[in-house]
Formats: structure tokens, sequence, C-alpha cells
């Protein structure tokens, strides 16, 4: 299946070859971008059928840093199964559909990660009356796992170096799992931290619920576009750097028009005061001004769809810049 | 002698509600117990279900008189031990459910949309429709119609087939499925049983192709690698691609069905048109056919309500028929954890769909005396 997807690649590669991303999504008029056919915190249509989320915001920036306006974005709904593929044979200009940075959907895919955007990170949930405060006391447990996935290697590795014992429950989806944990058929349930607190959001009586700080895999999450045009990968990339170094550098999008007469040289290399970096990009000279301007910094974004104040209730975590103890980590301005 | 003997009345055990009772619900002691049991589970279900979709459960507003705008407002969050579903997911999110993203100041086309696929339909369903003549052409350009005035054209505005969704989207797929695999399904039946071996390998091949992989596969076909063997500049719209999917899938089904009812014409009737000195299509058309069609009606009816409910596949290519905005609603954290409200909504809508559909086949069936003894009366 992977060396047929990579097959395709090379054929989409070969007929999109003649002209770059940039252009293409220029001349058309707006950005193409795929996102999840609906998961909580990342990309959900709203009420009024807006998409939101962490990121349909990601597809909102590019669409800003391009256009200048934050509506000039079509979401196409993509499935695990048809995310590549889509993206491969260019119905869509790029991906940001929470999509964990792998190896080989690197570079046997032919798809290139221009950076992270959500770390996650396989975690566990358990009713709070267990009274358990970590996951290496649950010896004995008996865990709800999803059958054939990542998720179930890993708990066997992490119960096993800690040298404790469980009794595994095999389900099939999501939903079977949450059913099993409320109707304390398992003690716990493992699948990635951000599922967990939306199945923990879902529930009747959140309180009941906790979710364990450990954190025993690696899902680094961000977008992705095809392999091989560098240009277009810049302006994803930089859109989303754009959005971490304005929250380094304390630029919300309400103080950002205040900002533009800081003396703080970087910001105004990021606004586009100073410098040429929006030409590099071929992009306007304020493009980070306008994403920060109208989508707001990164902390803004993930405080909007999925932090401590959503229902999701997911803390910062790994996602804190570098400089609060999080890895949360963009490359200079300059 | 010649007073008239007043005619008895039947026994009250055989007449009026009780006779009724006694032949339907207990005739015998098994019959009996299985009526008991049957009452005693309805008694069980049905307070509870009426309770929890109707008389404990917000529509609106919850019990304390707000407007619910998100999960935690609704009865059942505030106060768990009472209060029943929560229906104003479905109400905020109504418009989603019906025509997806389509935009709101456009909408009056998918409404104008909608009330003329039930005009188009009603000479197909009622044969005794007074002008039933003109409407049938308008059922015969409908589609083209719809098609501009969904899609854009002729002064609309382009409306691109990712912002349709919803009860539209189930609706297009369904009806375009039903309403072009069923000529297509014909021909191929008839090809299937022709002489001329060409044609007969062609349409085995194809129909045994089709019939041999699942749905899902050619959707992900229409889906994926369509698009990469077309050549550059022919944009293939995501819909279409899978309209054609489903079209091919429906087609084969049908045309075995057909084929089912063709089996049962007797010979004898292709020798009488024959010797009639009828053309090969005049024989099919206006003799084979239309008995042959008569008694496939039960089939016919049931793969297309397979093929309505099939339609749900879509979401795994990243369509969002009526069940996909169910599921985006879940995903939305405003309502999550609604997912019984959204999920009998759906299947609600989806019954009262295919039950017509089959109560309809049962009322055709009724009217053409479909029967083994056809052409007898």
């Amino acid at each position: 299946m992977k060396k047929l997807l990579s097959i395709f690649a090379v054929v989409a590669f070969a007929f999109s070859a003649h002209a770059g991303t940039l252009d293409d999504v220029k001349n058309r008029g707006f950005l193409k971008c795929g996102v999840t056919t609906g998961l909580a915190g990342f990309a959900a249509p709203d009420d009024s059928g807006e998409w939101a989320g962490l990121d349909a915001d990601m597809c909102r920036a590019v669409a800003v840093a391009v256009f200048g306006d934050r509506s000039k974005v079509e979401f196409i709904t993509t499935t695990g199964k048809s995310r590549f593929p889509t993206l491969a044979s260019g119905e869509v200009d790029m991906l940001a559909r929470n999509t964990t940075w792998t190896i080989s959907r690197d570079v046997n895919l032919g798809f290139e990660f221009v950076g992270v955007n959500f770390y996650d990170g396989q975690g566990f949930m358990i009713p709070s009356a267990l009274g358990v405060s970590s996951a290496t006391e649950l010896d004995g447990a008996t865990v709800c796992i999803q059958t054939g996935t990542t998720t179930e290697l890993n708990l066997a590795d992490f119960f096993r170096l800690n040298g404790i014992s469980y009794e595994a429950l095999p389900i099939e989806t999501n939903d079977e799992g949450k059913e099993n944990l409320f109707a304390g058929r398992c003690d716990v349930y493992t699948t990635d931290a951000s599922g967990l607190s939306s199945t923990r959001a879902a529930a009747s009586n959140p309180d009941k619920w906790v979710v364990l700080p450990e954190i025993i895999s690696k899902e680094p999450l961000g977008p992705l576009v095809r392999h091989g045009d560098h240009q277009w990968g810049d302006v994803v990339r930089w859109s989303l750097n754009a959005m971490i170094i304005a929250e380094e550098l304390g630029v919300t999008s309400e103080n950002v028009d205040a900002q533009l007469g800081s003396n703080v040289p970087e910001v105004l290399r990021l606004l586009g005061v100073e410098g040429s970096y929006g030409e590099m990009l071929e992009l306007a000279p304020d493009w980070a001004y306008q994403i920060i301007k109208q989508i707001g910094n990164y902390s803004e974004s993930y405080e909007a769809n999925v932090g401590p104040d959503t229902p999701l209730e997911i803390a910062r975590g790994l996602n804190a810049l570098w400089t609060q103890g999080g890895i949360l980590y963009a490359p200079p301005f300059r | 002698m010649n007073e008239k003997i007043e005619s008895r009345k039947p026994p009250v055990a055989t007449t009026g509600i009780i006779g009724w009772l006694r032949i339907n619900l207990f005739f015998n002691w098994t019959n009996s117990l299985i009526t008991i049991f049957v009452i005693y589970c309805l008694y069980q279900f049905v307070p509870w279900i009426l309770d929890w979709t109707v008389f404990s459960a917000d529509f609106k507003y919850n019990y304390l008189g707000q407007q619910i705008t998100n999960q935690e407002m609704c009865s059942r969050n505030l106060d768990p031990e009472n209060g029943g579903a929560c229906w104003a997911v479905i109400y905020v999110r109504f418009y989603q459910f019906i025509y997806g993203f389509y935009p709101r100041e456009e909408v009056w086309r998918v409404n104008i949309s909608y009330v003329m696929l039930a005009i188009a339909l009603l000479p197909l369903l009622i044969t005794k429709l007074p002008y039933r003549k003109i409407f049938l052409n308008f059922t015969y350009v409908f589609p083209i119609i719809a098609y501009f005035l969904l899609n854009g054209g002729f002064g609309l505005p382009d409306i691109s087939t990712n912002k349709w969704g919803g009860l539209l989207v189930t609706l297009v797929l369904g009806c375009t499925g039903i309403a072009l695999a069923f000529p297509i399904g014909v021909l191929l039946a008839l090809g299937r049983r022709s002489k001329l071996p060409v044609i007969s390998m062609m349409c085995v091949l194809f129909i045994e192709f089709i019939r041999g992989v699942p749905l899902i596969t050619l959707l992900f076909f229409g889906m994926v690698m369509l698009p990469l063997f077309l050549p550059e500049g022919i944009d293939m719209d995501g819909l279409v691609r899978v309209l054609v999917a489903v079209t091919l899938f429906q087609s084969a089904y049908m045309a075995e069905v057909i084929r089912g009812g063709l089996q049962a014409i007797p010979t004898g009737q292709y020798e009488a048109a024959r010797s009639l000195g009828m053309s090969y299509w005049r024989m099919n058309f206006q003799i084979i056919l239309p008995q042959a069609i008569r008694i496939s009606i039960p089939p016919i009816v049931n793969t297309s309500i397979g093929l309505f409910k099939d339609t749900t596949l879509v979401i795994i290519v990243g369509l969002l028929d009526l069940l996909g905005i169910g599921r985006g609603t879940l995903a939305d954290t405003n309502w999550l954890g609604l997912s019984y409200e959204i999920y009998f909504f759906v299947s609600l809508v989806f019954f009262i769909f295919t039950f017509g559909m089959s109560r309809y086949s049962l009322y055709l069936e009724k009217k053409l005396k479909t029967g083994i003894n056809m052409g007898a009366d």
C-alpha cells in the first residue's frame, strides 16, 4: 500500500511539477486545505458551519499569509485513509489533519512535514475514584486498548519497562473504549492524550475522570505539503513559525497594532516594518502581521481551541514554549 | 311454515374485537405467551422512550428556561437525575443537517430543488395524477434544472460541491444513483442474456467485476485513483467521482435483479412476440420488460434501499453526508457527548425515507398484482 502510494506521489508530482503551488493558489484565489472530518479541538464545523480548531487555524493562517484574508480557504475533509492520496494528487495544497510526523511518511510517501503544531502522545485516563496519581501504580489494571494500533505496542513496552502487569480488554473504536470505561468494564483507557481529553469532555460528569500525567509515546502532529515544492513548503512552515514567534515575543492579536511601534528589532522584522522577509517568501510585507491580527499567536489559537478553558482542558504541557517548560521552539526570525 | 327465521349471529368469540384478539393474539398457548411477553416489553420500553424523547426532553430551552447553546446547558447535564434527550443540538444544527455548508444567501436554490424533486416524483408515484403527461416531461428535465440550480450557471454564482453536505448530499447520491442505475441495469441485464458473445461477455465481465468488490473499494478508486489517471487540467469534481462509483455499483446489482425477472418470463412470450414480427427492441420494451420489471419490484426496491443506506459510506472519502454532519457535530467541543441524540435523529431521517420506499413498493405490488399467475387474469 505504501509503495503504491509513493508511486502515486511520483506520478502526481510529475503532473504538478509545472508551476509552484504558491502560484497555483494565488491564481485560484483561495487555498485548499485538507482537514479531518471532525475531531474535537482540531477541526470541526461550528454551529454556523465555519471550521474551527487548531488545525483549521493553521489553514487560515496560511490563507492569511497568501491573501491577507482569513476567509480565502476551502476546507476539504479527509479521512485517515484518504488524506495522503488527496494531498499527493494535488487536490489539496496542504494537509493540517493531526497527522503524526514519521520517517516513512516524510520520506517514503514523498511528503514534507513543515513543523509541529501539536505535540501529542499516548496517555492514560482513569476514574478519579481509583485514587491513582501515576501510571506506574496501575499494577494489575484492566486496560481498554484499540487492537492493531501502535498504542497497543507502546502499552506493552511501558508496562514491561516498569515491571508491572496489566490485563488488556481489546476494543475496536474510540466510542467502544469510552462506553467500556464509563461502564466500568475496564479501569484504564489508553489512547492519544488529545483523544482522551475529548472522551473525558464527552462524559456526563467529566470531574469523575482524570488523565494521568504520563505520556508514553511521541506523536508530533503537524501540517505537511508535497515533496519538492520548497517555496510552498516555506510559506506553510513560516506561517506556523510566525505564530510561535509571536507568542515568544508577546505579540497578540490585541496588541499587534501597538507593537508596530515596538523597539524590539525582532518584533519589527516579524511585523514587516523592517527587512524584506515577505518579499523573500513572495508574500505581502505584512503577511505575519495579518496572521497575528486575524488569527492570533500560537497561544491564542491553543487557548481558544484545546486549552484549559475549553471543554477539552488540555494543559500546555509539551506544547508550552521552550522558555516555559515545553518544547515548542521556532527558529529565529532574521 | 312461511315464518322467516332470523339468521343467527356468529359466535361472539369469532367477530369484533374479541374475535380479532383471539385469532391474532391468543390463538393457542405459544401465541398467547408471545403476546404477553411482547406486551410486557412494550410496557417496559415505550414509556421510557417516550419520556426520554418527548416528555423530559429539551427542545430549545432547558428546564431553567435558558436557550441551549452548548451541551453543558442541557437539562440532563445540569441535573443528571432528570432530563431526557437534548434536541437543541438538532435545532441549532438543523441547517447543517439539511444543507451542509451551502451559503445561507443561496439556500433558496436548494429549497427550490427539494420542492422540484417532490413535484418530479409525483407523476412517478401517482398514476392517476391529472395532467400527468406534462408533469412527466418536467420529471425528465428536472435533473438538468437541478444541476444548474445547485451547482451554478446562467448567472447564478458557482457553489462548489465541497460546500454541499447533510441531507442534500445523501439525496443527490441516493436519487442520482437509483435513477441512473435503473436504465443502465436494464441494458446490462439484456446484454448479459444477449446471443452476441462480445456483448454478453462484456456485460458479464462488468457485472461480476463490480459485484466482486465492495462499494468502499469503488469509492476509493473514484476518489483517489481516478484523478491520477486523468490528464492534467481535467479536474473532476469529488462528488461526481463518487456518483460515478455509486452508479456503477448500483447498476451491476440492478442488472442482476432485472435478469432475475427476465428469467421468470416464459419462452412462450418471446415466441409470441417474435411470431408477430416484432423487432428485438420492440419485443423487449413492449412485451418482456414490462412483465419482468413488474415481478422484480420487491428486489428493485430492496437494492435501492440498500444503496440509499450505503451512501453513508462516502464519509470514508471525506464527503459529509447526513451521518457525516452528525459526526462532525459530535466533534464540536460545544456538543461533545450528545451521540444518542444525533444518531437517533440521523436514523429517524433514514427510517422515514427507507420506510416510505418500502411502503410504496408494497402499494405498487398490490396495484400491479405481481405474482406467479401473471397473465392469467
